[in-house]
């Protein structure tokens, strides 16, 4: 995350702003203070799509009830209604769950993408939405791989729709009502080290259960929200095309070009202006 | 605007100018033009659709979707409006930096547009934000998102508009008859160039740099690390065809306001753009050529989209390309009009395939922007016709700056 600050850095000089070197740098973290954030393991063996993550999730945050169950064939989407959805998957083992929702992404995005920091990566884990700063411009929107922030159209006050990891019940000392509800133990919370040493070790304890993967530990430069599956990423609804570095470093070569084209063009004009100054005085039958 | 007031009431020559005024803000010129009788009901209906959409929400006149957040206001207006204010930085880099006086009978016309364009369709930004009134948020420092590349664009656009104003600005000067004011802001041209050109040439990449993160989302053959630098070369030739189609309309519009030796330095004047458009045109080409051998989409080529990537680069690149060597070579006005046209046309394809077209190809029900939206566009360019044409009609854009203004230096 040292990525905040270099680019800070380069923000600096292209706006030529300084006022904001308090506040930005504050928000950096520490060095030397290790982050550990917080993420959530979902085990699609264990999932039997009884919905109840769907349910409670919606009675937290104050939307209506799932009307439809998982079916195989049919991708149930989240939306400005709905944090979270469970979809059935017929694979080469049966029948497999897949749950979706913000993925939670060490180096979001969308964070990136945000130029108020209304997406904002808590040093918790949790990537949350903060409607004071957002405009809704909809970059995040855009740039998010997993297509997870949700837009209200229909709004004349929109808000950006998407799981926030229960962050206020984090804050409080409880875990996401979806991992505390479940009645199959399929999701578990904790930090993401414990949480991958756990996937590690299911996957280890019994192969044959278990395909030989964990979604998250690298897609997108490593998520929150981890997943065990007993088929392979492609049969159970997951992007397989994505990348396993951040998505913030795509643009991180054109950002970093910026400082050195504000030094250098500049000054190269300059130069270009005053070498080719004679020719104006030789024609100079103009005026200005 | 506040600050010619003061110098205004002394320096012009003893006029009212409160009553000068009040005269100049009265219609010049006909009311029931063609051009009027078409746009004022669209510009009536596009505000009541904007009321509607500030009081409804967005869904409630555009077609766009979870998926597909950023359609025709984005795609069009924003990108592809701003890619056609190239022109400005451009003619100003031509004018003031490489001091190439030809070109300067057009600076003033070129940099109103490009300032009336940045007002404008980056002004259509604000139509799509959802949450307007937060847009002071990345200007006034309390949430800067410096990770983000619209934080960088949504900045420059801000003080690219400025350095336009300050170069246009000795031109309302001349209007106001502030003299003073003229003489200090004309001072301040050469640096609001430089400054405007080195925020040109980030900016404009900076539009393309926008959806390097939408990977994912965009058709592989429109998707490349180097769209920032494909966006930045095609700003050249799609300003400069603006420029060129812009100019043969205005020449015919606004002929009373031209001098007879501006007319006639106008066609060497379009002659020579064209061998620049040619030659920024035949490196974006190349440079499209490199990127492809390199990405190695061949077998995207035999796909329905691989065709409409061959018709954008063939006959929208290509061929206005060749048509822009050969009319400069024949000087043939007409054929470089032509080739201006087919070429803006070309450079719409482009960012629309980049923005909308190629954006999320392979979902099942596809984004289509509703007519409301194009009513809402179509608004945002008749507007900007308005203004201009308001302004030309009284300041010295067109015509000769007064005597008093050319005496000075």
């Amino acid at each position: 995350m040292g990525l905040d600050r270099r680019n800070f850095m380069k923000a600096l000089g292209l706006t030529g702003v300084t006022l904001a070197a308090g506040n930005s740098l504050k928000a950096a973290p520490v060095k030397g203070e290790e982050v550990e954030f917080f993420g959530v393991l979902y085990d699609s063996t264990r999932c039997v799509g009884c919905q109840t993550c769907e349910i409670t999730c919606a009675e937290t945050h104050g939307f209506p009830a799932p009307t439809d169950a998982p079916t195989a064939g049919v991708i149930r989407k989240t939306s400005e209604n709905c944090r979270t959805v469970v979809n059935l998957f017929n694979t080469s083992k049966g029948e497999v769950y897949t749950k979706n929702q913000c993925m939670h992404c060490n180096e979001p995005a969308c964070v990136a993408a945000c130029l108020t920091q209304a997406m904002y990566k808590t040093k918790e884990g949790p990537v949350i939405w903060r409607g004071n700063k957002c405009m809704g411009c909809r970059y995040c929107m855009v740039s998010c791989p997993f297509d997870v922030p949700k837009f209200e159209y229909f709004s004349s006050n929109p808000r950006i729709i998407k799981c926030d990891m229960c962050y206020d019940r984090i804050k409080e000392g409880k875990i996401p009502a979806c991992a505390e509800n479940c009645p199959a133990e399929a999701i578990t919370f904790g930090t993401r080290r414990d949480l991958i040493r756990e996937a590690r070790k299911r996957i280890h304890d019994q192969p044959d259960v278990y395909a030989d993967f964990i979604y998250g530990e690298d897609e997108v430069g490593g998520t929150g929200e981890l997943y065990v599956s007993p088929v392979p990423p492609i049969e159970s609804g997951f992007k397989t095309t994505l990348l396993n570095e951040s998505y913030p470093s795509l643009s991180k070569g054109f950002l970093y070009t910026v400082p050195s084209v504000f030094v250098l063009v500049p000054v190269f004009l300059l130069g270009i202006h005053e070498a080719t100054k004679n020719n104006h005085h030789n024609e100079g039958d103009d005026n200005e | 605007m506040s600050n010619h007031a003061i110098p205004v009431a002394k320096d012009n020559d003893g006029k009212n100018i409160w009553k000068f005024l009040v005269s100049e803000f009265k219609p010049k010129g006909k009311i029931f033009t063609p051009f009027n009788i078409i746009s004022a009901p669209i510009i009536l209906l596009g505000i009541v659709l904007i009321v509607i959409r500030f009081w409804k929400g967005i869904g409630s006149v555009t077609n766009l979707t979870q998926e597909v957040p950023w359609g025709l206001w984005i795609g069009f207006d924003v990108v592809t409006g701003v890619a056609f204010a190239g022109g400005a930085y451009v003619i100003t880099f031509m004018v003031y930096i490489l001091n190439n006086r030809k070109y300067h009978s057009i600076v003033r016309v070129t940099v109103l547009n490009g300032f009336l364009a940045y007002v404008f369709y980056a002004g259509a930004l604000l139509l799509d934000l959802g949450r307007p009134w937060n847009v002071v948020n990345p200007i006034i420092g309390n949430s800067f998102g410096t990770n983000s590349v619209l934080f960088l664009v949504a900045w420059h656009f801000l003080l690219y508009m400025l350095a336009e104003l300050i170069e246009f600005s000795p031109a309302i000067a001349e209007w106001l008859g502030a003299k003073r004011a003229r003489k200090i802001l004309s001072g301040m041209t050469i640096a609001a160039v430089i400054f405007g050109i080195t925020l040109s040439t980030l900016h404009q990449s900076g539009l393309g740099a926008l959806f390097l993160m939408a990977r994912d989302k965009i058709h592989p053959l429109w998707y490349s690390e180097f769209i920032p630098v494909m966006f930045l070369v095609s700003s050249i030739f799609a300003g400069l065809s603006m420029v060129i189609f812009e100019g043969s309309i205005s020449s015919r519009v606004f002929s009373s306001q031209i001098s007879e030796k501006h007319h006639g330095e106008h066609n060497n004047i379009v002659i020579s753009l064209s061998r620049i458009c040619a030659g920024a045109m035949l490196a974006y080409f190349f440079l499209n050529v490199l990127v492809f051998i390199h990405d190695r989409h061949w077998d995207l080529l035999n796909t329905p989209m691989g065709y409409w990537y061959l018709l954008e680069m063939i006959g929208f690149v290509l061929v206005p390309m060749m048509l822009f060597f050969y009319s400069y070579r024949r000087k043939s006005l007409n054929l470089i009009k032509v080739a201006a046209i087919i070429t803006m046309l070309g450079v719409i394809l482009n960012r629309l395939n980049v923005t909308v077209i190629g954006f999320k190809w392979e979902e099942a029900v596809r984004y289509v922007p509703s007519w409301m939206e194009l009513v809402i566009t179509l608004t945002v360019i008749f507007t900007e016709i308005w203004i201009f044409r308001w302004v030309v009609r009284r300041m010295p854009v067109l015509r000769d700056s007064p005597l008093w203004a050319k005496d000075e230096k």
